[in-house]
């Protein structure tokens, strides 16, 4: 599971699906809705109208020239050629060359620029996920693990990017131009045209059936695939345990298993869907074949001439390729509208709660709050947070201190308006949280966590996600009061090197020092500070613990607190069992009471005492 | 192309079946370029000469030859994907067994992510080279070539005039496929940018909501997706025009042959059904032809994959098992010595992780070794089951170096419990079991036991037979870490190695296990690396490491009077901190 938001410990989270590796083998779902997903997409082309009206009008005038050439081949074989008259030759070649040479001119002239339009369109539905996803509530993060959100966009993006910007065209003008050979060829031969129709059933007949073992091969072998890729995931990402407990051997079993299996279920999938295309490549033969011989026999009883029957040739590999890539692109196009029934789906989720019409901006807060019988609940029925009532002066440290699942972190995360209350006030200030506008609202608010999350960007850049408006100088000074100066200086170029993804370059210590200074720099009124465990050594946490301290040094400040040190100096202890204080009072007052603290406290502490 | 010709063995096995499927090939395209003749055929020897048995005839064979074709196809289909499965079987089989022999420093080298997808997507892409390979790669060029000879017996005149248009194609698509290149490089350096901010702000989602950056963030995102798209358009631009001039290129070849093969007519050098034949290879060949542009671009990307897979093919792993091991004494290992080892990642000396550090360890002593991140502790114990091996100095176990034992039986005799608490998905019991397949239920639970696991087992219904989903996510860390020591007990091994293995254990849990190892194993050797003091208390030994150098060694007692880093560690811990005020640490679950 990501460690991206801080551990909502008290909710239910859902299980991550694996869907990164799936997307490896070949998509062959099927969207819900063909229909909705159609029209959504189209409505993304919306802004693009007046070039996609000229597209389409370019594409019916070159179907047309494009049923125009085969006819005159057929004319100038009967009329010029079978006659021997040179200067007709010469007209019709030279027409022919300026038809064909619109006819390029304009299926280059629509790609052109249907090639802009559909990458525009994609952008603008990339920026429109992109900003959406911005505002979905933390909650959604929480229940939807990064990896699979992540393989959802970017495939469901590309498998889109895939159809659009090879399809519409070529799907409108090959339907266009099924329709215009199918009507061209009963105007010139009725029975002709009538004969090479029998081709089609056959036709359509076969293409259904290799999609239904299509679709059949391609569930067994996405299913084969994923148990493999499972096991070879599990297996590297373990592989030192595996090497340190010597089961190199077994483990090998295990993946042959899965990989024979992929082998056997990858032939039987792909013999099927690699059919498709040579076989109907045979069929458009069979077409050939039917038109040559009935032809003949036509031509013989002098009821078709020889020039019609070259035109129908024509006409027949004209018309076979469209349907062939019609039936060759049928899974991708099926694949993009999953995928875009998917995006729409992320798009539908609602974002935050918008602020309300009347909310107000803040500037800095003094750092009062106030919870007024707040009751919260993740799952409807299961209150988590039940009539809380707490009073925090500024400038005040109170500790939150309990079990887990306690809701320490959902008290954050309502403060945070990660999540609005049920019922019940926050105050801040005095002010009702939910009518002062969020983005200034988490401007007065400090987040340092366990997990730091830094981006792949310069350390000066990283310091400066705090207060976009800060000088280097300014970085530099927060980077020092958070202590982390030092070790910055002996980067190999210090400020200005480049963290990698994750900030995988430096230590977890080191990491957290960045992000105090983050947060020095963005000067909070309130600061918000979870020190669960780690595995920092002791020295560097020293250090962290001692940047901290300057932090909260005239903030108001709730810790979910794990040292005892923090116990001791906070202003109020506040112990929470199952959603409700069942104590508050400072370290001495709490043990004296011989309570539930107490208990707490001689439970975790015993096993420290020399 | 080097690194395809790498690549090659794993193509022996199957050289037969493709040797046999290009042949077929052969077969079907000949058949092909066969019916424009036959085509020809009726319009000359049926139609003009007005025999309505040749006509029949002639359909019937080219029903025949389709038929035959068809079958041909499905076959050839068959075995090019039987080989391409087949290779790509073997690939992965070769990669994962190569993986197994890996030390930790090439498994660090090449991260997780990364050896996973060269297992899989490179190995997918590899694949799909080989597939397309024989089937269109191999088939454009010979239907190119096949309806060239073809035109040439048809009617050499016409074809000689239809030449020059040919070449040009080819040409176009030499230009068109060397050009693609660079541009879909652009495109997918772009995508990656594109795919890393996308990636950054989902896993950073509470930091960018928390510090109200989403409209810089929205920014950023649409500087980048500007950027992507611009290359993307340009590359669909790119892309459009070249159907459109290999079609026009084509279109005019037809246009000749009307014209010119009209003109030849007249004075009976070229027959009705011969220029029908040839606008009929027009067409055959105009097909092939746009794939031909396609398979450009999945040789380029095959040419990366095959580099990455053979990066880990070619690797050679850095800790190699002796070429004649010695056996170790089948009692219990007595004595472990460390002689002046020193050990770095790289040869250079001024990057030493661990320098010169002496050690010595009895049977049934606990070592222990505190020391700053990134002091080598890990390091230290990592080189005993020869994880990595020492650059400098021996480490010998009996009087043996572990270099000359047999790594197997090494690794027999000691069990590790590692910083990172991994499991496997399967039952508790296969977990526990992990090191040790043959014990027994008791075995097991008696592991786990000791581990102080027993009891959250037995709180689930199904007990040892519960399941561990991926990566022990369904357990919180320090039962994962009770199990992961459960595990390295099962095999009940000489020496035993806890790397920090108790941090999300509590105090007391971790004084309870301490105990039953102290009086259930009192003759294994111990090592432990920890953060807590409370850890290594009662250790016989305790070695303080700072930066790779053994700072100092005694018991508690001792350091405390004698090292000042180990005063320094416990007084921020246990003793007086840094304001004066007693510190502790809760640890929780």
């Amino acid at each position: 599971m990501a460690n991206r938001s801080f551990n909502p410990d008290d909710k239910p989270r859902q299980r991550g699906n694996g869907t990164g590796r799936m997307a490896l083998a070949r998509n062959v779902e099927r969207p819900k809705s063909t229909k909705d997903a159609i029209a959504r997409l189209l409505e993304t082309l919306k802004p693009y109208k007046p070039q996609i009206w000229l597209v389409l009008f370019f594409v019916i005038i070159y179907t047309l020239l494009g049923l125009v050439s085969p006819y005159l081949i057929g004319v100038a074989i009967d009329q010029f050629i079978t006659k021997r008259d040179s200067s007709g030759l010469a007209k019709i070649g030279l027409t022919l060359i300026i038809i064909y040479l619109f006819y390029n001119l304009l299926t280059f002239v629509s790609n052109w620029i249907m090639a802009r339009v559909s990458q525009l369109a994609l952008r603008d539905l990339r920026r429109d996920l992109f900003n959406h996803v911005q505002s979905l509530p933390m909650g959604y993060f929480d229940t939807h693990p990064a990896g699979s959100l992540m393989s959802h966009l970017t495939n469901d993006i590309e498998a889109i990017n895939q159809a659009v910007s090879q399809n519409i065209v070529a799907l409108f003008a090959s339907a266009l131009s099924i329709i215009g050979i199918l009507t061209t060829m009963f105007i010139l031969n009725a029975w002709l045209a009538a004969a090479t129709l029998v081709v089609v059933p056959i036709f359509v007949w076969f293409t259904r059936f290799i999609a239904k073992y299509t679709v059949k091969g391609y569930r067994g072998l996405q299913k084969d695939l994923g148990e493999m890729n499972s096991v070879i995931e599990e297996t590297i990402s373990g592989q030192k345990v595996i090497n340190a407990f010597r089961r190199n051997e077994s483990v090998l079993e295990d993946f042959r298993d899965t990989n024979q299996k992929v082998y056997k279920s990858g032939i039987y999938a792909n013999t099927y869907a690699l059919a498709l295309m040579p076989v109907t490549s045979q069929l458009s033969n069979l077409f050939i074949i039917i038109l040559a011989g009935l032809g003949g026999w036509l031509a013989l009883r002098d009821l078709v001439s020889v020039g019609t029957i070259a035109a129908f040739i024509s006409y027949g590999n004209n018309f076979l390729s469209p349907v062939r890539q019609i039936a060759n692109q049928y899974n991708s196009l099926q694949a993009a509208l999953a995928g875009a029934e998917r995006i729409f789906g992320i798009l539908d989720t609602p974002g935050e709660n918008e602020d309300d019409p009347g909310s107000i901006g803040i500037g800095k807060l003094r750092g009062e709050v106030e919870f007024d019988h707040v009751c919260f609940s993740y799952v409807p029925e299961r209150p988590v947070i039940k009539n809380f009532s707490l009073k925090v002066k500024a400038g005040q440290t109170i500790a939150l201190v309990g079990p887990t699942g306690a809701g320490k972190t959902t008290i954050i995360n309502l403060l945070t308006r990660f999540y609005d209350v049920e019922s019940g006030v926050i105050r801040v200030d005095g002010i009702n949280l939910n009518e002062v506008r969020k983005s200034d609202l988490r401007r007065n608010l400090g987040l340092v966590l366990q997990d730091t999350f830094l981006f792949a960007e310069t350390v000066l850049d990283n310091i400066r996600f705090g207060n976009p408006k800060a000088t280097d100088q300014d970085c530099i000074q927060a980077a020092k009061q958070a202590e982390a100066d030092h070790f910055i200086q002996q980067l190999p170029e210090g400020y200005h090197t480049n963290l990698v993804e994750r900030a995988a370059n430096l230590s977890g210590g080191q990491r957290q020092l960045i992000s105090i200074a983050r947060t020095i720099l963005a000067d909070p009124s309130i600061l918000i500070l979870d020190e669960a465990t780690s595995s920092v050594d002791t020295r560097t946490e020293l250090r962290i613990q001692a940047s901290l301290l300057k932090l909260m040094r005239g903030r108001t400040s709730f810790v979910i607190a794990h040292r005892l040190s923090t116990i001791r100096e906070a202003d109020l202890v506040v112990v929470i069992d199952q959603g409700e204080i069942v104590e508050q009072g400072t370290h001495q007052e709490l043990l004296a009471k011989k309570g539930f603290f107490h208990n707490l406290y001689m439970s975790q502490f015993k096993g420290n005492e020399i | 192309m080097r690194e395809f010709q790498k690549l090659l063995r794993f193509y022996k096995p199957y050289h037969l079946m493709a040797v046999l499927s290009l042949a077929i090939l052969f077969l079907i395209i000949f058949f092909d370029l066969m019916i424009p003749r036959l085509i020809q055929r009726i319009v000359d020897l049926g139609i003009t000469a007005r025999d309505l048995d040749v006509v029949i005839q002639t359909s019937l064979w080219m029903l025949g030859i389709s038929v035959l074709n068809t079958i041909f196809v499905i076959i050839n289909n068959y075995y090019s994907i039987v080989v391409a499965e087949g290779i790509g079987k073997d690939m992965r089989e070769a990669l994962m067994s190569k993986i197994q022999d890996f030390s930790h420093a090439d498994l660090d080298r090449f991260s997780t992510g990364m050896l996973i997808t060269r297992v899989t997507s490179d190995v997918s892409t590899l694949q799909r080279l080989i597939r397309v390979s024989l089937r269109i790669g191999t088939r454009a060029p010979l239907i190119v070539l096949g309806s060239i000879v073809m035109m040439f017996v048809t009617n050499s005149t016409l074809a000689l005039w239809v030449m020059p248009l040919f070449l040009l194609s080819l040409g176009l698509i030499v230009y068109f496929s060397n050009r693609m290149e660079p541009f879909f490089n652009k495109v997918k350096d772009q995508l990656d940018r594109l795919n890393t901010v996308l990636q950054e702000n989902i896993a950073g989602a509470l930091v960018v909501k928390s510090f109200a950056r989403s409209d810089s963030e929205n920014q950023r995102f649409a500087i980048t997706n500007d950027q992507y798209t611009r290359y993307s358009v340009d590359v669909s631009r790119f892309v459009a025009a070249m159907p459109s001039a290999l079609t026009f290129l084509l279109n005019l070849g037809t246009v000749v042959v009307i014209w010119i093969g009209g003109l030849e007519s007249f004075s009976e050098k070229i027959t009705i059904g011969q220029i029908m034949a040839f606008t009929n290879y027009m067409f055959v060949v105009l097909h092939p032809l746009l794939l031909a542009t396609e398979l450009a671009n999945v040789w380029a990307n095959g040419a990366v994959s095959a580099k990455r897979v053979n990066e880990v093919l070619e690797t050679i792993p850095s800790v190699l098992p002796s070429p004649q091991p010695l056996p170790l004494p089948r009692k219990p290992i007595g004595r472990i010595v460390f002689e002046n080892v020193s050990f770095g990642y790289s040869a250079e000396e001024e990057s030493w992780v661990l320098e010169d550090v002496s050690l010595e360890a009895q049977r049934g002593q606990t070592i222990a070794i505190l020391g700053a991140t990134g002091s080598g502790k890990t390091s230290l114990i990592h080189l005993l089951p020869r994880f990595h091996d020492v650059s400098l100095g021996r480490i010998k176990i009996d009087d043996i170096d572990v270099r000359d034992l047999d790594q197997d039986e090494l690794l027999s005799r000691i069990a590790i419990v590692p910083q990172e608490s991994i499991l496997f998905t399967g039952t508790i019991r296969e977990n526990i079991s992990f090191g040790a397949p043959e014990a027994s239920l008791d075995q097991v639970i008696a592991a786990a036991k000791m581990a102080q696991a027993h009891d959250f087992i037995m709180a689930s219904s199904e007990g040892y037979d519960a399941r561990v989903e991926e990566r022990g996510r369904n357990f919180s860390g320090g039962q994962k870490q009770r199990l992961a020591i459960a595990r390295a007990l099962a095999p009940n091994p000489d020496i035993l190695l806890f790397d920090d293995s108790t941090s999300a254990v509590d105090v007391e849990t971790e004084n309870h296990i301490q105990n039953e190892l102290k009086t259930t194993l009192p003759d294994k050797i111990n090592f432990i690396v920890a953060q807590r003091i409370s850890t290594v208390l009662n250790a016989d030994k305790i070695l303080v490491l700072e930066y790779g150098k053994l700072a100092a060694t005694g018991t508690h007692q001792e350091l405390l009077g004698s090292c000042q880093i180990y005063r320094e560690i416990y007084d921020s811990q246990l003793g007086g901190g840094p304001n004066g005020l007693k510190k502790d640490t809760i640890h929780g679950e």
